[in-house]
């Protein structure tokens, strides 16, 4: 019996034992853990796969709860699982951000071979030796370590030598990421996608570091060869949601830095955006902007012009709840109200702006800040972070005698004037008299819009007034060569020195001195020298002084923001990466930070300042950029010559002829037609930072 | 004190766990794939080999073998084993919230480990003392540990050689494991 009963007896005490302290011990070390992670875990499929790249469904679990995963972690379950997932997390199923593997590198084999090599056929191995077989120390080998590490059959080795990601196939889970030693391949959401900035390890083509706005260049031109037009747009958007209007507008500082420009001419950059812009709109349907889930943060953006919409634009981009407040009636700002309608019709701007808008901004107009409401009122209205985008709009004076005679305007105030008028925005019923014999005094984009304006409103004679020569003149080329070819007469190297008024104090004439060329100045370009005795009179009966603009900051004095700097031009000091002012949660770019400059520097500086706010109102650390690229170059892929290319031409630009277009406001510069864009795309070399397709 | 270093070296060398008595196999080719979760993997199997040790030489001396039940040793152990795994990983969370993170998915995975079984029924085998079945539970893991992570470095450079396609992965791990056995019976005979 004892045979028996002693072992039974033994084993059953030995086995009570265990389970009372173990269950004193689970009291005792009891250490609170989110119910919801043990739920989780139980809809999970319980696999231990680690497919999700997790250790395990439990720590999946922990990972959603936490935050660092989406209820669709678990590749190995079906949508029900998501669906029961995101329910215990009281998430939208649909709406989680998913991650996505992109390859950012697909020309690393045109490279030149460092050594010949005859070894193990797997990506590590080579990467062992030396860093790999190319000269290129960045691209990537071709040798799929990533398609031998996805468990779901999602990339492949294309035609050309490089993976390619099948997006509906790909979960996210990084395991490429993981095997590529080159970190070729990135697993990222939209989010990440949108917040990247260049780097100096960055694997960038020469055009896209110069870009002010970071536009993948050579990606979109790809894309536009493939003829997959919503793909390009799609990646111009990724980086500039004012596609339509850059296609015309921007005076394109990457195409300077296009490699093929170093032997010939280089390829038309912009003439492909706007192709790819004008392909959307002319189409009459809008591609889907996908937004990121709903922070529930909220962003005042002041000022609806370029800055401010691409703030907007990303902000929204990134889950946040974004309101405009412009003083203006409509959106645009200066591209609006600055750029006569022969550059930038207003109808594509409209249509522009209402699909920034249709992504779920509002926008309030005619909200003057500093009148209508204040920084202050902001952010009691419950806005966690403000946007200040006000642009340069006060035009600077001339400070010679007679400059408010009658007959004598601002740049930016006819230009505004006019604008408003033409758009039938304006209170005043008197349009501007237009004079006969008209000056425009300065050199800079805003003289060029004046006097083109002026000549298609009927003004006889139009000069420009510039104190230096036509090489210095800021404004861009094609413009002003597009004033000559409308008959515009240039006074170069000329300084105002009075005007001259008749006696009912209205405008009759300009005296300037003549100069010479002397010794460069702070900006490098050569100081004019007066010349004694030199005084001339030109006989003109209406002038507008254009010589520049500054932030008007008026706004400042309506409440006591002594908190915040301001430059000697009036513009807000701000930390130049991460464009945060003195006031925490006071952000700012576009001409407001720089002075008045390009749209294109504005587009970019709106999303530096998004990702900003982003990390501001998400309570993250705002520091700046890793390793950043900004108004820099890698060295190695500026290039002196490059050989190997066959010489071709550059696509011309289409445009109305001169006598057609200076009796209209119809839009003077047209879009190329598909072949010429199949034609221009394939002159692009597809560069990276050291290779590029030859001929 | 001279006879516990004996007793390590035999454990660590000459009867090494993994190469020479080919126990805990499944770890062995499952965590060596990479150097950091082999030193986690050591680790963990270091810190749980010992407690076990002590642990089941006393549950066999104080309690079997007072009752002559020796023939449970077996399952005796396996229940012991495995709620002391439990055990350790609950206090491990609470209050040493590093180290159980740093140990992680590996404590777990213990549970099944044999060569934790079978290191704790070689104490009983020999009839060890107490402080020379802790010292015995040691050196095995040590062992274990020692092989591990020669193992993960050789796998780890394995990638970079040419395997003919039917021998790659687990199949070329296996054979490593061969000749890395066969080396280290190059220590019997030493003590």
């Amino acid at each position: 019996m004892d045979a028996v009963l002693v072992p039974v007896l033994i084993m059953g005490v030995m086995g009570f034992t265990i389970g009372a302290v173990l269950a004193i011990a689970s009291k005792v070390f009891y250490v609170y853990e989110d119910p919801r992670i043990a739920e989780v875990e139980s809809s999970l499929a319980g696999a231990n796969c680690g497919g999700c790249g997790f250790t395990g469904c439990g720590a999946a679990a922990a990972a959603v709860v936490g935050g660092k995963a989406l209820p669709s972690v678990c590749v190995v379950a079906g949508p029900e699982t998501t669906a029961a997932v995101a329910s215990i997390m009281g998430m939208d199923p649909g709406t989680a951000e998913s991650k996505l593997s992109c390859n950012s590198c697909d020309g690393g084999l045109r490279a030149e071979n460092k050594y010949h090599y005859m070894g193990a056929t797997t990506c590590a191995a080579i990467a062992a030796m030396y860093g790999g077989k190319k000269t290129c120390e960045f691209g990537c080998m071709g040798y799929g370590d990533c398609v031998r590490s996805c468990l779901f059959d999602a990339i492949f080795i294309n035609e050309k030598g490089f993976p390619t990601v099948i997006e509906s196939k790909c979960v996210g889970c990084g395991a490429c990421e993981r095997a590529c030693p080159k970190s070729v391949l990135h697993v990222v959401t939209m989010s990440d996608r949108l917040l990247a900035f260049n780097q100096t390890d960055g694997r960038l083509a020469p055009c896209r570091q110069e870009c002010p706005a970071e536009i993948d260049i050579p990606r979109y031109i790809a894309q536009v060869r493939d003829k997959d037009y919503a793909g390009a747009v799609a990646t111009i958007r990724e980086r500039n949601p004012l596609l339509l209007s850059c296609g015309r507008v921007c005076p394109h500082p990457c195409e300077d830095y296009c490699r093929r420009g170093i032997e010939e001419e280089a390829v038309s950059i912009n003439q492909l955006k706007r192709f790819a812009a004008d392909y959307e709109m002319n189409t009459g349907s809008r591609l889907p902007i996908s937004c990121a889930p709903d922070t529930g943060k909220k962003a005042a953006v002041v000022g609806g012009g370029p800055a401010g919409l691409s703030c907007a634009f990303f902000l929204r981009r990134l889950g946040h709840d974004v309101t405009i407040f412009d003083a203006m009636p409509k959106l645009g700002g200066m591209i609006r109200y600055g750029i006569p309608e022969y550059r930038l019709p207003k109808e594509v701007l409209d249509w522009e702006c209402q699909g920034i808008l249709k992504t779920g901004i509002e926008a309030k107009m005619n909200m003057r800040l500093g009148e209508d409401y204040t920084t202050k009122s902001l952010k009691e209205d419950g806005f966690d972070s403000i946007f200040l985008g006000i642009g340069a709009w006060s035009d600077y004076m001339l400070n010679v005698e007679g400059e408010d005679l009658d007959g004598c305007y601002t740049g930016i105030d006819f230009l505004t004037r006019f604008a408003l008028q033409q758009q039938k925005d304006s209170l005043e019923d008197t349009p501007i008299p237009i004079g006969q014999k008209c000056a425009v005094i300065g050199g800079g984009n805003t003289a060029i819009d004046c006097v083109r304006t002026l000549v298609r409103l009927g003004a006889k004679e139009v000069y420009i007034v510039y104190r230096r020569t036509r090489n210095e003149m800021p404004a861009n080329m094609v413009e002003i060569e597009a004033a000559e070819h409308e008959g515009i007469q240039f006074h170069f190297l000329a300084a105002p020195t009075k005007v001259m008024g008749d006696a009912n104090g209205k405008v009759m004439g300009l005296e300037y001195l003549k100069m010479e060329l002397g010794e460069p100045d702070a900006s490098g370009r050569r100081r004019p020298v007066p010349i004694e005795g030199s005084e001339t009179v030109i006989e003109i009966d209406m002038l507008i002084t254009a010589i520049g603009q500054g932030p008007d900051v008026s706004f400042k004095d309506k409440e006591s923001l002594d908190d915040m700097r301001f430059t000697r031009w009036n513009s807000i000091e701000a930390d130049p990466e991460t464009l945060q002012s003195d006031i925490p949660y006071i952000f700012t770019a576009g001409d407001a930070y720089t002075g008045a400059s390009l749209v294109v520097a504005a587009i970019g500086g709106g999303r530096r300042a998004a990702r900003a706010m982003h990390l501001y109102m998400t309570d993250q650390e705002v520091t700046p950029v890793e390793k950043s690229l900004r108004e820099k170059h890698i060295p190695v892929s500026i290039f002196d010559k490059v050989p190997g290319l066959n010489s071709t031409t550059r696509v011309e630009m289409p445009e109305l002829e001169v006598e057609e277009r200076i009796q209209s406001f119809v839009e003077a510069d047209l879009v190329i037609t598909e072949e010429d864009a199949e034609v221009e795309s394939n002159r692009c070399l597809s560069c990276c930072i050291t290779c590029y397709d030859k001929d | 004190m001279g006879d516990y270093i004996v007793l390590i070296i035999s454990c660590v060398f000459v009867n090494n766990i993994l190469l020479a008595q080919f126990l805990g196999n499944c770890p062995f080719l499952g965590t060596s794939k990479k150097m950091e979760t082999a030193l986690g993997m050591s680790m963990a199997v270091i810190f749980v080999m010992v407690l076990a040790g002590g642990i089941t030489w006393s549950v066999y001396h104080m309690l079997l073998v007072k009752y002559n039940l020796q023939y449970l040793t077996t399952i005796a152990f396996i229940v012991i084993i495995a709620s002391l795994v439990q055990f350790v990983e609950m206090f491990l969370k609470k209050s040493m919230p590093a180290l159980y993170a740093g140990l992680g998915i590996f404590l777990p995975l213990i549970t099944t480990n044999c060569a934790v079984f079978g290191a704790c029924l070689i104490n009983i085998g020999e009839e060890y003392t107490f402080m020379q079945s802790l010292v015995t539970s040691f050196g095995f893991a040590a062992g274990f540990g020692l092989a591990l992570i020669l193992f993960a470095g050789v796998r780890e450079k394995i990638i970079l050689a040419r395997v003919p396609k039917a021998l790659q992965d687990t199949s070329i791990g296996l054979i490593t494991a061969g000749i890395m056995s066969l080396s280290f019976f190059a220590f019997k005979g030493m003590v």
